[in-house]
């Protein structure tokens, strides 16, 4: 299992799509190649912006499927970033 | 090109400021003020500041600023962008409540950084900051993605107490709006590509519904929207074009994918704006909870991309 911590690698406010990029190809997706769960840790994350989530989660949403949610967790999460997720979530589902 | 500083120019009464300015002859800039007293929005700052940088302050001729409010001006750093000398003598002290001056923001960390300490020189409690350092992280990350400007954003942010309200002025002199999401798209006019960087999942990146791995096309209106809901002014122009939305009225709030049907004004024949300018009002005492508005938001966009979903579903042809 791999745990992310988010806040010592983007701070309280998850604005920064660049960081977000660089975690999800250098950290998610070789733990997910190696069929590692994910836990994504907002622990004191105040806040994140939607490109910020969009840049994290949606390619892996594109590539691997809707099911690969299974193998990642979102924890810690307070009610505003839990929302933005869901979001981007709901939309990845919706493309084509 | 000429530009003059007039009485008072915020987004309410911006258009005539906006229609005044003489965007020909690009080589020189040239900038007059009102004689007796400025009181502009940051937009307006910061758009002289960006024309600043593009010109050698040898082409720039400022006349002599008469009016009290000149060293607002001056501690907002104006002269410095313009690179010129105001001859003004200021005490700086710490700007902490009131004010940002002009800040060039050209990369994804300097912007990082400036998030970081905006918040605490702004004085905001928790609950204020939220839209505020999400708009500005989004308006400024469009700039640094899309607009191809070598000066990146300009920003001044400024608080006004009578109204509690923060007001945020940002420009680029880039590629404008029309150019950028032509790049996926075929807006035939600035306005109409203003009208679909404002629409939920439209984005110069790609024609694809759900964007690139990198943008979504949501970031305009979730600021639209913010606007909105705290019944703001939200003003954006690129090229020739302006699209400004109004103060809701009381009552239900209602968000719209298409800007055209929220309350606005818009104008096409501007003069023009090679980059984009935008300016949002955010009222300090009317900020509805920002979970709450991502509710409204979330149900705007999904049925927005479902709708455009089903208007691509291939029909049976019935003979």
């Amino acid at each position: 299992m791999k745990k992310i911590n988010l806040l010592k690698k983007v701070g309280s406010f998850a604005e920064n799509k660049d960081k977000a990029r660089d975690i999800r190809l250098h950290e998610i997706i070789p733990a997910l190649e190696k069929n590692e769960e994910v836990i994504l840790d907002f622990k004191q994350v105040e806040s994140a912006t939607q490109s910020f989530i969009h840049a994290l989660i949606s390619d892996l949403i594109r590539k691997y499927g809707i099911e690969i949610l299974d193998m990642i967790s979102f924890k810690n999460c307070n009610e505003t970033i839990k929302k933005i997720i869901t979001i981007v979530v709901d939309y990845m589902q919706e493309t084509d | 090109m000429r530009i003059h500083l007039p009485n008072s120019a915020f987004l309410g009464n911006l258009d005539p400021f906006l229609r005044s300015f003489d965007s020909s002859n690009t080589k020189k800039l040239e900038i007059t003020a009102n004689k007796k007293w400025i009181s502009v929005h940051p937009i307006v700052l910061s758009m002289v500041a960006a024309l600043g940088l593009k010109i050698d302050s040898s082409h720039i001729k400022c006349e002599d600023i008469e009016a009290t409010s000149k060293h607002y001006l001056e501690r907002m750093g104006l002269f410095k962008f313009l690179g010129i000398a105001s001859g003004i003598k200021i005490r700086e002290h710490e700007p902490a409540g009131r004010f940002i001056p002009l800040t060039q923001i050209k990369s994804s960390d300097e912007l990082s950084n400036f998030i970081t300490e905006m918040i605490p020189l702004l004085h905001l409690q928790p609950k204020q900051a939220e839209p505020i350092r999400y708009v500005v992280s989004e308006l400024v990350r469009n700039v640094l993605e899309h607009s191809h400007s070598e000066h990146g954003a300009i920003l001044s942010t400024q608080y006004y107490k009578k109204s509690n309200t923060i007001r945020i002025g940002i420009a680029d002199t880039g590629i404008g709006i029309k150019q950028s999401i032509n790049v996926s798209h075929h807006a035939l006019t600035d306005l109409e590509a203003i009208r679909l960087a404002l629409t939920p999942g439209i984005t110069g990146t790609t024609r694809k519904e759900g964007g690139t791995e990198f943008n979504a096309g949501a970031g305009l209106f979730f600021i639209k929207s913010i606007a909105n809901v705290n019944r703001d002014f939200f003003i954006i122009y690129s090229g020739n074009s302006m699209y400004k939305l109004l103060k809701s009225k009381p009552g239900h709030i209602r968000l719209h994918a298409d800007p055209f049907m929220d309350r606005h004004s818009n104008e096409e024949d501007l003069p023009y704006w090679q980059g984009t300018l935008v300016g949002i009002d955010i009222s300090l005492s009317a900020t509805e909870e920002f979970s709450l508005l991502l509710d409204l938001i979330r149900d705007i966009y999904i049925k927005t991309v479902k709708e455009r979903k089903k208007a691509r579903f291939r029909r049976p042809r019935f003979i």
